[in-house]
């Protein structure tokens, strides 16, 4: 049995499945935050009564790393999308692509104002020029570039290829905030963020920082389903399947 | 439950984080919603101006035909 993939590629056909889908990744969103939070707060170590020699700033990790981790993967999946546009010329993939920047820019810029709060205590600097946190402000720009590019171009066409083509040249920028610790000794140099290895995190804690990314995931899903959904009806707005999509939704 | 809002001396830094970080995800669903709505009537009324115009369109035709046969 062979499934037509290009048949979900239709806007016409995608919309609809979009619209199913937000509520399911909407709620597992909503469930596995309210977990991750439960947890982060109140089931971790020193919670239940063991030794923990970190202070209480330190739970900013539960929304700190996840929300660093979702900016470059919702950038890795912007670029991918304005590549399979590209090279296929589907007019989904163009769209997938400018619903995915918005989410991706509030992530990153979380993770630079979760990271300042955090680094404000711990190393007591909100900003520092350490490698990581510049590199991470150049992903907010690379974003805010995106949108404002696609934004400034009026041929819709040209607009998607331009911003697509910004979008994957911005990709260097993921693996060097990946790779960004030029310092394996903080006490030698002046970088701020360490290696470090998922193994070394304690599981009260590696847990719920896990289950905050699987949620802000399943978020991100939801909105930027929901902001694809609004891009087709207004870029598809002279076909006849909106036109019906208009009757019945709008009241 | 003082003790869990104060978050040991550091309730301005944590709650700021956690705050910011729902808040605007918060503000996000909100303007998808509102977005969605706007979209919605915007096209609704495209829709309506395009239907109506044909109606005056044979309108119009009367009324030429009308002031053409006046004089």
């Amino acid at each position: 049995m062979t499934i037509n993939w290009f048949k979900f590629a239709s806007p016409a056909a995608f919309y609809p499945i979009a619209g199913r889908l937000i509520p399911w990744f909407g709620g597992i969103a909503a469930v596995l935050v309210l977990i991750a939070l439960y947890w982060g707060f109140f089931e971790t170590a020193d919670r239940l009564g063991g030794s923990n020699p970190q202070k209480e700033y330190y739970r900013i990790i539960f929304v700190h790393v996840p929300a660093a981790w979702m900016s470059m993967w919702l950038y890795l999946v912007l670029a991918g999308w304005s590549a399979v546009g590209l090279v296929f010329n589907t007019r989904l993939s163009f769209m997938m692509a400018k619903a995915v920047a918005p989410t991706g820019a509030i992530f990153t810029f979380l993770a630079l104002w979760t990271g300042a709060l955090w680094g404000r205590p711990s190393w007591g600097t909100y900003w520092d020029w350490d490698p990581r946190l510049t590199s991470e402000l150049l992903l907010f720009f690379l974003y805010i570039g995106y949108i404002a590019l696609h934004s400034a171009i009026d041929d819709m066409r040209r607009a998607d290829r331009a911003a697509a083509l910004l979008a994957i040249v911005g990709l260097v920028m993921v693996p060097v905030i990946y790779l960004s610790i030029n310092c394996p000794d903080p006490n030698q140099c002046a970088a701020l963020h360490q290696r470090s290895d998922p193994g070394s995190i304690h599981p009260s804690i590696l847990i719920p920082m896990l289950t905050m990314t699987l949620g802000l995931w399943s978020y991100s899903f939801a909105a930027v389903f929901a902001r694809l959904r609004n891009i087709i009806l207004s870029r598809e707005s002279d076909n006849a399947w909106v036109r019906d999509v208009v009757a019945k939704e709008a009241v | 439950m003082i003790d869990f809002l104060q978050q040991g001396g550091y309730a301005g830094y944590v709650w700021s984080a956690f705050g910011m970080t729902f808040g605007l995800l918060l503000i996000e669903i909100l303007q998808l919603r509102s977005s969605h709505r706007t979209t919605l009537t915007r096209i609704a009324r495209l829709v309506r101006l395009r239907t109506p115009r044909r109606k005056p369109a044979a309108g119009a035709g009367q009324d030429s035909g009308a002031a053409s046969a006046k004089p």
